[in-house]
């Protein structure tokens, strides 16, 4: 992270999204450039070309004050590319918001004034990120207090993190090395103090890292499958549907209709919304008023790992 | 009041009720999207409001408008006697009966515990869902009231003032009768209507 | 001669003054106050950024010291200055009435704006508030205990002066136009001043209700941002941005409409297409209502939903685009002056172009996702709010000075002033634009070592900047005594203000009521 030019003009681009965002960028720093040069040089010629003090006499007089074709033409011209501009940036901006299969899943918890990771095999850390080097990763988010934000520049990467619902970012790093961490979203005291470090390592070296954590970790998988059983969800969300709840085979992605008809699907937000909110929106056919809420016996973490493990249930055959 | 400055005063009475319309547009966003996300909950929750008292109110403010607009249209002959005085003082106290009949509303309410805060209790699931119906009726009713007390206070006005500017405190009375008619169904009918 | 200014001298007559133009001498001192407590806010918090470290103000200060800047420069001098001054001086003198529709409200407005200014400062003394400008809740209504209601209470009451004052104007331009005055004879600025008044008018009550909102959540837990109640956080932020983005229109249209004035007396020219130039203002106050979620990208809202707002916002540069064109032509063939209000007036195109293309880039979501609250998007406001709105108001308050006093300044140490304060101007902002691209977030007190030497020069900039600024100041006020005589044109402008009345006009503005028989701008 130190080892740059002593003055940096530009951040390292070490994700596969880098490029591609700066590509549009110097594009339209170029465009802007040269409108930005062409005004600002077409006015400086006018002011002395046609200045009223010119010993020989002004060179101004008489001119027509408006002309159809010319305010058609600069208000098409600047349109077009405008549009041009769009379409570009927003199929780049799908792309970089649909995530490919497959991908590594950490989860990312923030809050006043630390970044809590936790990866797959249940390995944490606080203010540092490893990941491997050519593998997509999907971060799965939430904040524990307030809006911060996850920022890492060399991936040109950003995500708001809200307190009450999951957001998602993805990213495949292309380059070793250290790269800053930041809080975008202003969060009170510390929130300069709310930085840390992304590591990108080779895959192997990955691997081992994981496998070597400080303290004996559970896996989230673990964790989730110990905690269903502690809290004894499956007295009521019988495999069968007929029990008191739903059945949760299968659960994750699933459409359910809700008792007011809506139909919506299973998504992360949603589970954890019935796990902490259970009364807010009712399944059809269950009663609203049964399920209590564990809102004060899980952390955001255990929420994360419960549902983990809610994804991996399989539908009945 | 001569042509040139009635018209500026009916001009700028009707810019400032755009105004109140953007005002009054944001509190009625917010209602429509909670309850867009709980509807089970604000069913329930506009059982609990005191149905009588709210018709009544709005029988008495569609009234009171009524009498507005008399007063109004006394005051166009361009020679108002004390009819025009009578409509007014009519108007301000319908108005004033509103917000008797509201405070009762009110004590209703409090006595239920259904006052957001501390004192709100609220057996089942819904608790939570039913308390931002609450909060959003308790603001919106609270704001809506506030402009109550400024239209009677202004409507006071024009009838011991002369050259008061009748047509546009009559706007204003009447807008603030339409908000009322927009927060009546939100608030009382959401389940009681088959 | 009786002149506005000697119309009475008591210190009541001009605190209970209907007269608009002493109004706008009113605005003129409140706004000059707040803009030096705004900027020696931005003044000792560019200190702390000399260093990496924090050195000066530790974190809690740091962050009262740069909510306070933007709350006092946004809502106490961006939005009411021009209109506060040049609206209320100029708009009844521009269409040839004796004063605004109703002169009692326009104090009243003042008085407003005094009472949520006396509000906010008193936030500060009492110990700061420090949620940023923008009060993202749940931070603001849960977390912070600062004096976030009290500061709420001064911006809320400042609203109803902007919505006030929006209405007044906009009733005066349509009723109180002197015969002959069409709609497409009336100079531009007042074609931006109507357009910024219905921005007024409409915005203003979203943020005024917002902002009661929060203060209901803090005093009453009232829950509607808060999501362990079931509440939305970035409910507030649709509805914060919902004014506060048009409120950037309400802050540069008044500008636009100033440099219209000062390039046409000074290419001694018609303004190049005039109705597209009327028309964009009233396109950009239409658009600039739909486009408020480009400030929310990476908030969590949907992809569609960004796209949709990229889209609108590419739209709503395109009048401002024709704005910039139409005055370059407007230079061709012209007997130009470099004044200094022609050299405020051009300095604000430059610049103006360069935030509004720095605009265009920020509207492309994914250069948005790398540069959102990073020093790139304050480097783009800043370039539109001081390198456009501000030197606007300089170059208007050049331009109409002698008119509003009778007095003329030098015009050497005006073209002066001006030269330093562009150089200033670009030396602190250009930085952060490279600032803002390596990746250092806004609202940072502390940052990476190797990104020193751009704070550094930004920080330089800004001392400069702040000398400038005292320059107008300084011999703005000496002109007052010494200053030579103004005649009641001393430009050879065009105008009802300058060709009908004296300088500075009599308390009733015209010796008789004037009839208008020719366009606007009719230089030969």
């Amino acid at each position: 992270m130190n080892d740059g030019p002593l003055i940096p003009f530009w951040p390292p681009a070490a994700s596969t999204s880098a490029a591609a965002v700066d590509k549009l960028f110097l594009t339209l720093l170029a465009i802007a450039g040269l409108v930005a040069l062409a005004i600002c040089c077409l006015i400086l010629f006018f002011s002395v070309y046609y200045r009223a003090d010119r010993p020989g006499g002004a060179r101004g007089g008489p001119s027509p004050s408006n002309a159809l074709w010319l305010e058609i033409t600069w208000t098409s011209a600047t349109l077009m590319i405008f549009v041009w501009i769009f379409i570009w940036s927003a199929e780049l901006f799908r792309a970089m918001r649909v995530p490919p299969r497959g991908a590594l899943e950490l989860f990312v918890v923030g809050r006043q004034w630390m970044w809590k990771i936790q990866h797959q095999n249940g390995r944490r850390e606080i203010n540092e990120l490893h990941v491997p080097l050519g593998r997509p990763v999907r971060l799965t988010m939430t904040s524990e207090d307030v809006i911060h934000s996850f920022f890492i520049p060399a991936f040109r990467l950003k995500q708001d993190v809200v307190p009450g619902r999951y957001v998602t970012e993805w990213f495949e790093a292309t380059k070793k090395g250290v790269y800053h961490l930041y809080c975008a979203q202003y969060c009170g005291t510390n929130h300069a103090g709310m930085i840390g470090r992304v590591v990108v390592m080779e895959q192997g070296d990955y691997a081992r890292w994981l496998a070597h954590g400080s303290a004996p970790a559970v896996a989230p998988f673990d964790s989730g499958r110990a905690t269903f059983a502690k809290l004894g969800c499956g007295a009521c969300h019988l495999p069968s549907g007929f029990g008191k709840g739903p059945s949760l085979a299968g659960i994750a992605g699933r459409r359910v209709e809700l008792s007011t008809g809506k139909i919506v699907t299973a998504d992360e937000t949603y589970l954890r919304e019935h796990i902490l909110y259970p009364g807010r929106v009712v399944v059809a056919g269950y009663r609203g008023d049964v399920m209590p809420s564990f809102k004060d016996q899980l952390t955001e973490q255990d929420v994360m790992n419960l549902i983990f493990y809610l994804e991996s249930l399989k539908p009945e055959p | 009041m001569n042509e040139r400055a009635r018209g500026n005063s009916i001009l700028g009475m009707w810019i400032f009720i755009a105004t109140e319309i953007v005002f009054f547009g944001v509190l009625l966003l917010s209602y429509a999207i909670y309850r867009w996300a709980y509807p089970y909950g604000f069913a329930e929750a506009s059982g609990h409001t005191q149905l009588l008292k709210g018709t009544l109110n709005t029988a008495v403010l569609l009234t009171s408008s009524l009498t507005m607009a008399l007063a109004v249209r006394e005051a166009s002959t361009g020679r108002p006697g004390k009819a025009q005085s009578v409509w007014l003082l009519a108007t301000a106290a319908l108005g004033a009966a509103f917000l008797v009949i509201k405070g009762f509303e009110y004590r209703a309410e409090f006595a239920e515990h259904l006052v957001p805060g501390p004192g709100f209790v609220y057996p089942g699931p819904l608790r939570g869902q039913v308390e931002i119906f609450f909060k959003l009726y308790f603001t919106l009713t609270g704001i809506h009231a506030i402009h109550l007390t400024i239209g009677c206070l202004l409507v006071l006005w024009c009838a011991r003032a002369a050259r008061a500017p009748i047509e546009g405190v009559g706007l204003y009375w009447h807008f603030v009768d339409l908000v009322w008619i927009f927060l009546y169904p939100l608030i009382y009918l959401v389940k009681r209507c088959g | 001669m009786k002149s506005y200014l000697t119309d009475g001298v008591t210190v009541r007559s001009w605190l209970l003054t209907r007269d608009h133009k002493r109004i706008a001498w009113l605005y003129l001192t409140a706004a000059t106050f707040f803009f030096f407590v705004g900027g020696t806010a931005a003044l000792l918090f560019r200190l702390e950024l000399l260093t990496p470290h924090a050195d000066f103000f530790g974190a809690d200060n740091y962050n009262k010291l740069f909510t306070i800047h933007g709350i006092i420069m946004v809502f106490f001098f961006l939005i009411p200055s021009i209109p506060g001054v040049f609206g209320n001086f100029l708009i009844p003198l521009m269409i040839g009435a004796e004063d605004v529709a109703y002169p009692r409200i326009n104090l009243l407005s003042w008085y407003l704006y005094i009472g949520g200014g006396l509000l906010a400062m008193a936030a500060i003394l009492l110990g700061g508030v420090d949620t940023g400008w923008t009060f993202y809740t749940p931070l603001s209504s849960i977390y912070l205990n600062t004096y976030v209601t009290l500061a709420i209470c001064g911006i809320f009451i400042n609203g109803f002066s902007s919505i006030l004052t929006g209405l007044n104007f906009v009733t005066t331009i349509h009723r109180l136009r002197a015969p002959g005055l069409y709609w497409h004879r009336l100079p531009l600025f007042i074609w931006s001043m109507y357009a910024t008044s219905v921005i007024m008018i409409l915005g203003t009550p979203v943020i005024a209700i917002t902002l009661l909102l929060v203060v209901a959540e803090r005093a009453l837990h009232l829950g509607i941002f808060d999501p362990r109640l079931g509440g939305d956080p970035l409910l507030f932020q649709h509805l914060f941005w919902a004014y506060s983005h048009p409120a950037v229109y309400i802050m540069i249209l008044p500008s636009m409409g100033v440099v219209n004035e000062i390039i046409a007396c000074f290419a001694r020219k018609r303004i190049f297409g005039y109705s597209f130039v009327a028309y964009s203002s009233l396109f950009i106050a239409i658009l600039g209502f739909l486009v408020w979620g480009h400030h929310m990208f990476v908030s969590g809202m949907s992809m569609y939903a960004g796209m949709v707002f990229s889209l609108l916002s590419y739209l709503v540069a395109v009048p401002s685009a024709i704005k910039v064109f139409n005055w370059t032509a407007t230079l061709y063939r012209g007997r130009i002056t470099l004044s200094t209000p022609m050299l405020y007036a051009l300095g604000f195109i430059g610049l103006f172009t360069m935030g509004g293309l720095t605009g265009i880039m920020l509207a492309a979501l994914p250069v948005d996702v790398h540069v959102h609250d990073t020093y790139f998007v304050i480097a783009h406001f800043h370039y539109i709010m001081v390198g456009g709105a501000v030197m606007g108001y300089l170059g208007a308050l050049h331009f109409w000075w002698p008119k509003m006093t009778g007095r003329m300044y030098p015009d050497n140490w005006g073209r002066l002033a001006a030269a330093i304060l562009f150089f200033g101007f670009n030396l602190t902002f250009f930085p952060q634009f490279i600032l803002g691209y390596l990746g250092m977030p806004r609202r940072y007190h502390a940052y990476p070592p190797e990104l020193q030497v751009w704070n550094v020069l930004s920080t330089a900039g800004a001392s400069i900047l702040g000398v400038g600024y005292l320059l107008p100041f300084a011999y703005l006020l000496w002109s007052l005594r010494w200053g030579a005589r103004a005649g009641p044109n001393p430009w050879g402008a065009t105008g009802l203000e300058w060709r009908k009345t004296s300088s500075p006009p009599p308390t009733a503005n015209f010796e008789e009521s004037p009839v208008v028989t020719e366009e606007a701008y009719a230089y030969e």
